[in-house]
């Protein structure tokens, strides 16, 4: 199977360069990932991020021909060659497809990842009823891979302000989870035309969802409550 | 000056919400213009101008006017946030289309009841 893989080495290359490469396949090699594992055996200053290899850690998001996805998830039998395999778009590339998440995770931690609730803890768990429960559905599941994030043009053009779909599918997590307490700050840190309101729907996120997620609705359902708090 | 990171600027949803109900005005307006020119009696100037002559026409059309201007406003903002990194050349750009869509309005309203 033939590959054109994105190259850049910072140390040696003064600039990224595309390289081809021809690779037998077993018929036991089902997924991407499985390919580039190949490529990495034949020539081994390839560098790329893989762990679970089952789409659950969400470590080899990567450009795949022109849309970003899981490599390990992503069927090889799907795709057309030459496979173009390039790091996700808009973030500092380390090294092949190795690039610098920082920009996103600070994103992530900006909008308080966690439960915030001040009162006693309980014996026991703090419960939720099952239709309570029901609305974390959706959300929960996301493994921050950043592939939305890195597919959305308003995170291209503002990464340091923009919250990004990511992060607001997860700003939404908790503002929906009833045992968290800081529903007005949390709204109050998003209140703002760039950290929420860059976001215009084009739903560039929902498309390349490898888990099947819906940040467009999260964001729409933040915005709904704004407009319930504010109206 | 210390660069920290600021947010929360605590605006931008009356903004988002203004766009979308002059989207919605706009939409009605221009359906309403559509029926109102197929109505015409005769493709000539003298039936434009009877057109023209209703008082609530005139308000109609203001109010589209006005509902672009304001939706004009958001977009450019939008467009100045995305792609224009320097505040000073921003806010001056803001300015720049502030006084344009103002001017626009009095030019509109000059226009929809001058003779």
């Amino acid at each position: 199977m033939r590959f054109q893989i994105y190259r850049y080495n910072p140390d040696v290359d003064a600039k990224p360069h595309m390289q081809f490469y021809d690779v037998p396949m077993e018929p036991t090699d089902r997924m991407l990932l499985d390919a580039l594992v190949r490529i990495k055996i034949e020539d081994d200053t390839f560098s790329f991020r893989r762990s679970c290899r089952e789409g659950v850690c969400g470590s080899d998001a990567m450009n795949i021909n022109g849309k970003n996805g899981l490599a390990c998830i992503t069927k090889l039998a799907d795709l057309q060659e030459p496979v173009m395999i390039r790091p996700l778009p808009g973030l500092p590339v380390i090294r092949d497809l190795i690039v610098d998440m920082s920009q996103f995770f600070k994103q992530y931690h900006s909008i308080k990842p966690y439960v915030v609730n001040d009162t006693p803890p309980p014996e026991t768990e703090r419960l939720q009823s099952p239709e309570d429960r029901e609305e974390l559905n959706g959300l929960y599941e996301c493994i921050l891979c950043a592939c939305c994030s890195t597919s959305c043009p308003s995170f291209w053009w503002n990464p340091d302000k923009f919250v990004g779909p990511a992060g607001l599918l997860q700003a939404y997590r908790f503002i929906a989870d009833t045992r968290d307490q800081a529903t007005n700050e949390r709204l109050d840190n998003l209140e703002d035309p760039y950290r929420l309101f860059r976001c215009h729907s084009i739903m560039n996120c929902v498309d390349v969802c490898p888990k099947n997620l819906n940040p467009t609705k999260a964001i729409g359902k933040i915005k709904d409550l704004l407009v319930k708090r504010t109206v | 000056m210390v660069n920290r990171e600021v947010s929360g600027a605590h605006y931008g949803l009356r903004d988002w919400l203004a766009q979308r109900v002059t989207a919605v005005v706009m939409v009605i307006y221009s359906v309403l213009f559509v029926v109102m020119l197929l109505g015409l009696p005769q493709f000539d100037y003298a039936s434009w101008k009877t057109m023209w002559a209703a008082p609530w026409m005139r308000y109609a059309s203001l109010l589209f006017f006005l509902s672009l201007f304001v939706h004009a406003w958001v977009g450019m903002r939008n467009i100045f946030m995305d792609y224009i990194k320097s505040t000073g050349l921003r806010l001056t750009l803001y300015a720049l289309v502030i006084l344009a869509l103002l001017a626009y309005g009095a030019w509109a309203v000059q226009i929809l009841w001058g003779r």
